[in-house]
């Protein structure tokens, strides 16, 4: 006798072990405490260099593999040397690969085998707002748009659930959708 | 010397009185201990348009069905103290009515239950007391400015009683949407707020939503069946609300009202509410989980062969509002009052066992808390989908109750 099984989906997310961790911090809130942390150099003109390396969580100081840099600046048509990407654009980076880390995260658990991910993020930004030009011009983002494009063993309705449960579970997705109480000092 | 009893039932709601029936049956002694009347809360604690979410056929208590004239309708809240207190009558169950509990604690022999009457000892308790004691409210409440005045859906009860001027109700399930649409139509302007929420038709081919959630034995998945029993347990109720019209009450509906929808308050600054930008994706998660479900009521409906079912039309997915708010100066004027319609706790400030979480709620294994001689009944998805509403009291007050009696019967032996 035969029996045949669906193969099992494989997105490479370690999903186990994220629901291990589910289980482990409901009871130690206080061991789920992270601290992500980017510090920053200015180089000259708009342009910057980042770099994130350390990070405080499970009760204790934790490091990447190698530490990353990041140089930021602004495109030539802000009259700048367009060393590295402007720092609003870095919020899409976010979004996009947090937005894309959900979807195969959430697929893996509902043992959805995923072929391609692709998606774009479009930001509307008037920059009358950080130019000062219009008082009543914000300096942030209007709307973002993000456009998934996804090839899987779905239906067009799973997939739809992939990607709202992703938005669900995104941290970026709350950061930028809900306001956070940011202070810088001096020191 | 305090009087002892086999069981005290603290609460006199229909969960106490289903708990009440089934001792009764198995002969044990027990007395109910009610803080007011009978069915108090709904005497007391609700707004005066409110009507039950369950049809009038689907809201029968143990041996005790409904017998009125109007089997597809739905009972106003004073109609299901009625038909409370006319079960208590049937089960000729041991009232003593205006006797508040003020603390439990466990004792040599079992608990003692303490009230300004006295103190009797239960070898068993029963824990009936509500899952809706107390309204909640987020802590940013606080941060409101003082011009707008708050009410909580436990002090609200009519429109008169709001100042003249436009309300935010924040919270958009079944209390939510239900003082949206009955604001909106008393001439207000309505901003509500809306978070995840569960989005229902009233009707599905024909037949009450909650026909099918019966039929489709939905609410009999057990509890512990479930994948994340805590989610299921803290979900708000649906958008939902018995009319004689059988009128659906979704997002759409009060779009057509005039109600203006934003995303969930996310906070307030200088006086300025601050709606979540994630509105699209709220409604995107209770569109897609309603297709599921009806989905698979038109599965059950195919393998059981059912027919005199109307076509399996489906709603049209809520239509985003064509520019989303963000915020609402809440010193302009244009809101008066924010209704918050942020669901409700139970109250176990009186309970002296340590049964209750760091967020309040009891624990519990399908009604048996973790203090032996101690059970809980009347709460959401206690032992099964269906514990929620009024009918499912029948089979969990039979089943904690039967846990109860061969636990007596054990620790007499």
């Amino acid at each position: 006798m035969t029996t045949t099984e669906s193969p099992v989906a494989d997105n490479g997310v370690n999903v186990q072990a994220l629901l291990d961790a589910r289980e482990v911090l409901k009871g130690a809130p206080e061991a789920a405490q992270f601290k992500w942390r980017a510090t920053s150099s200015w180089q000259h003109g708009v342009h910057s260099q980042i770099q994130v390396h350390n990070f405080f969580g499970l009760g204790e100081e934790q490091d990447h593999k190698v530490p990353h840099t990041f140089d930021a600046d602004h495109p030539a048509v802000f009259a700048a040397e367009d060393n590295g990407i402007t720092p609003i654009e870095y919020l899409l980076v976010g979004l996009a690969s947090c937005l894309s880390a959900g979807v195969a995260s959430v697929a893996q658990n509902r043992g959805i085998q995923l072929r391609s991910v692709e998606s774009t993020v479009e930001g509307s930004h008037d920059i009358r707002g950080i130019l000062g030009a219009d008082s009543d011009v914000r300096n942030g983002f209007n709307d973002i748009h993000v456009k998934f494009k996804i090839d899987a063993d779905a239906t067009p309705q799973e997939i739809e659930a992939l990607v709202a449960q992703s938005q669900k579970r995104s941290a970026v997705f709350d950061a930028l959708t809900n306001p956070t109480d940011v202070t810088v000092e001096v020191v | 010397m305090s009087e002892t009893f086999p069981a005290v039932v603290i609460g006199a709601g229909h969960a106490g009185l289903a708990a009440s029936h089934f001792l009764t049956r198995h002969s044990i002694d027990h007395v109910v201990l009610e803080r007011g009347e009978v069915a108090n809360s709904w005497r007391r604690e609700r707004w005066d348009s409110l009507r039950l979410l369950t049809p009038n056929w689907l809201s029968g208590l143990p041996d005790h069905p409904y017998a009125g004239p109007d089997p597809d309708g739905y009972m106003t809240a004073p109609e299901v103290a009625v038909h409370i207190g006319a079960f208590a009558d049937r089960t000729q169950a041991p009232l003593r009515t205006g006797t508040e509990v003020t603390s439990l604690r466990r004792s040599d022999d079992g608990y003692a239950v303490s009230t300004p009457a006295g103190t009797l000892t239960g070898r068993a308790v029963v824990i009936a007391s509500g899952a809706c004691n107390r309204p909640t409210v987020p802590a940013l409440a606080g941060a409101l400015p003082p011009q707008v005045r708050q009410l909580t859906t436990f002090d609200y009860r009519s429109p008169d009683q709001l100042d003249e001027g436009g309300v935010l109700v924040v919270g958009a399930s079944a209390s939510g949407v239900q003082l949206a649409a009955e604001l909106v139509r008393s001439g207000r302007r309505v901003v509500l707020s809306v978070g995840e929420h569960t989005r229902l038709p009233r009707t599905y081919r024909g037949r009450d939503v909650l026909w099918w959630m019966k039929a489709s034995e939905l609410w009999d998945e057990r509890y512990d069946r479930l994948d994340d029993l805590d989610r299921a347990r803290r979900l708000p109720s649906p958008q939902l609300v018995g009319t004689p019209e059988r009128a659906t009450l979704d997002l759409n509906a009060l779009s057509d009202l005039g109600v203006s929808l934003v995303g969930r308050l996310a906070g307030v600054r200088d006086g300025t509410a601050l709606f979540s930008g994630g509105l699209r994706n709220v409604f995107s998660l209770a569109d897609l989980k309603q297709q599921r479900l009806l989905d698979g009521f038109d599965l059950f409906a195919a393998a059981n062969g059912l027919e005199d079912l109307g076509p399996p039309e489906r709603p049209e997915p809520t239509r985003m509002p064509e520019r989303t708010r963000l915020q609402l100066d809440l010193t302009s004027g244009e809101v008066t009052t924010v209704l918050w319609a942020t669901g409700y706790r139970p109250d176990y400030s009186w309970l002296d066992v340590p049964v209750v979480d760091a967020k309040g709620h009891l624990r519990h294994d399908g009604g048996v808390v973790d203090s032996p001689g101690l059970y809980a009944l009347g709460l959401p998805v206690l032992r099964r989908r269906g514990s929620t509403f009024l009918h499912g009291i029948e089979d969990d007050a039979r089943e904690v109750v039967d846990h109860l009696a061969s636990a007596l019967a054990g620790s007499r032996a």
